[in-house]
């Protein structure tokens, strides 16, 4: 492999979680420039977790997380916004709010009551619903929409904030593989076109078929990290989720495919 | 594409108001409880002529009375519609939550201590109506009590019932400060005079002006907590804002006028259901259909009994209770 491209993200000795409890520890973990990253891993092993805290919403308890080289912690909610788009799960559109409505709210960030709407927050709307293939449907009620053309709402929404850095926590969960597979060629064009995206993904086959590099995590630690081809193996496929499998290249794209999923060693031997 | 704030909905829904607002006005200068001055008269003075009669029923008692209920009337309207925003609760109300009665409570301990309705501190209201909006909000966050709406107003009915006795007991029991409070216990705005709320003026504006600036950041807390943190916004401060402004206007509308329930609680769904859920347009058209509530109540006031006066709480529970029930009785409860 060529010389790595400096990160865009990178945790170091990095330590969340709550009160008491301890959910991400020591994690060092880098999110490189322009690249869609996966981070995979069984429930609960703190995927979510890292994501919010790469976008500041949960304050480290040690460690650091540097943002081109900056250490976050001394970055405002605001100058956060400005340089980093999260979509998180528990978005809730009111109702009767329509796409044009819920992308402008991607302009917060960016005007406020001394920095008033401008033509550059319209355009920025705009091109922000272009990108997700939305124009038809800019002034439609979100509740008319089909599920992928609500999740390509939000992330237009977060498009909307210009930033170089996307952070999306399962954006395809509950979307049929239709709906999936228009999220997921949308990322591809956004990393196409510059951006860096990390994604928390669960569907390990689309972990690997669209992301450039994975971070493997388990209890709060990352185990593997790198391209999915270089890392994806029986060996950690068990270390993650405690079960055996055998992996076949995809015939198409070439990326690993899981198959024969069993909780025992047996018959996969042979 | 519509443009951002100004479309033709809000454009109709603030006109609408503008407009209803100035028939109630008219209402609440023409008509009186009983029929001796009528819009004739009422016109006259207002044009500098008229008799003393006259001119002393329209300028000391309908002109101060219509100002009141109109500030009020602005006072609930946005404080509900905030609390609503920020509870995502269509019927948290600063009545129902107890907020009012906690403002009422601190007002009649205070008397009873010695401090008399026409000196009255404001913020003496506004302390009690901070401690009500915290400890039912506070009640509401508790674990168990999960999102349902209807345990957010039955945690305020608790509140309120405990502040009720309380309230109760002292009257009961202290005759001076009975007599001082007995009508004001109840909500009403018959009888003040402009110089004696004139101390709460300020402090509503300021609540007033607090609204405003949290209406951006609620709507964005209205796609969900951490969307808004992705935003750059600051859910605990923002929450934190809406307590001091709610308790700012609640407390202000108490000192006025006594705990007057159910205004915060129609005048916001009445706003949404015209301009649609966003905050930031309910706001505003909250903050113009909440005089017209109060002083529509107030006119009610002095004819249901004539020639006697029934007290504007009584009216405005009768109005608003009846819609409670509705509300909570239809199929789902609007997502907020």
């Amino acid at each position: 492999m060529s010389v790595s491209p400096p990160a865009a993200l990178q945790t170091q000795n990095l330590v969340l979680g709550y009160q008491r409890t301890t959910i991400i520890d020591q994690l060092n973990a880098e999110i490189p420039h322009g690249q869609v990253t996966a981070i995979i891993g069984p429930n609960g092993c703190g995927k979510s977790t890292l994501l919010a805290g790469l976008a500041k919403l949960h304050p480290a308890k040690q460690g650091q997380i540097l943002l081109d080289g900056r250490d976050i912690a001394r970055l405002s909610p605001r100058e956060m916004a400005q340089s980093l788009a999260l979509l998180p799960q528990d978005g809730v559109a009111p109702d009767g709010m329509t796409v044009a409505d819920l992308v402008r709210f991607g302009r917060h960030p960016h005007t406020g009551l001394l920095r008033q709407w401008s033509k550059d927050d319209q355009q920025a709307v705009v091109e922000a619903i272009a990108t997700a293939d939305l124009s038809s449907m800019a002034d439609r009620p979100l509740t008319t929409l089909s599920g992928g053309q609500r999740q390509r709402a939000w992330i237009a929404m977060a498009l909307a904030q210009a930033t170089p850095l996307l952070l999306l926590d399962e954006p395809t969960a509950a979307l049929d593989l239709g709906h999936q597979i228009e999220v997921f060629e949308l990322i591809r064009q956004l990393a196409a076109e510059g951006k860096t995206v990390v994604m928390v993904v669960h569907d390990l086959a689309s972990a690997c078929r669209y992301a450039d590099h994975l971070i493997a995590m388990r209890t709060g630690t990352i185990i593997a990290a790198g391209a999915p081809k270089a890392i994806v193996t029986p060996e950690l496929i068990h270390q993650l989720y405690g079960v055996h499998c055998r992996l076949i290249p995809d015939p198409v794209s070439g990326t690993p495919i899981i198959v024969g999923v069993q909780r025992s060693i047996e018959k996969l031997e042979e | 594409m519509a443009t951002t704030f100004l479309s033709r909905r809000m454009l109709i829904g603030v006109l609408a108001a503008l407009g209803l607002l100035a028939i109630v006005v008219l209402l609440s200068l023409g008509i009186g409880s009983d029929n001796a001055i009528g819009f004739a008269q009422v016109l006259a003075v207002l044009q500098g002529t008229g008799d003393e009669q006259a001119r002393m029923t329209v300028l000391d008692l309908r002109v101060p009375r219509t100002i009141i209920g109109c500030l009020v009337g602005v006072a609930l309207g946005s404080a509900g519609a905030l609390l609503q925003s920020a509870a995502r609760n269509p019927l948290a109300e600063p009545g129902l939550l107890g907020v009012s009665a906690g403002s009422a409570t601190a007002v009649v301990i205070s008397i009873a201590l010695g401090a008399s309705l026409d000196n009255l501190q404001v913020w003496i209201a506004i302390v009690g109506a901070l401690f009500g909006c915290s400890v039912a909000l506070g009640v509401a966050r508790m674990s168990g009590l999960g999102d349902d709406p209807i345990r957010l107003v039955l945690a305020g009915a608790a509140l309120s019932s405990m502040l009720a006795a309380v309230s109760s007991v002292i009257l009961l029991t202290d005759q001076r400060t009975a007599d001082e409070v007995r009508f004001w216990t109840i909500g009403a705005i018959a009888g003040r005079n402009l110089s004696s709320i004139q101390p709460a003026i300020p402090v509503l504006l300021l609540g007033l002006a607090v609204a405003l600036l949290l209406a951006r950041p609620l709507a964005a807390l209205a796609l969900g907590e951490k969307v808004a943190s992705g935003l750059g916004q600051r859910p605990k401060l923002v929450r934190t804002g809406v307590m001091i402004s709610v308790a700012l206007l609640v407390g202000s509308a108490t000192a006025m006028a006594g705990p007057i329930g159910f205004v915060g609680l129609v005048v916001p769904i009445a706003a949404r259901a015209i301009v649609g859920p966003d905050i930031r347009r309910a706001l505003i058209v909250a903050v113009l259909l909440g005089p017209s509530f109060v002083l529509l109540a107030d006119v009610l006031s002095r004819i249901v009994a004539r020639p006697t006066e029934t007290p504007l709480g009584v009216i405005s529970a009768l109005i608003g209770a009846p819609i409670l029930v509705l509300i909570v009785r239809s199929q789902r409860l609007p997502a907020l």
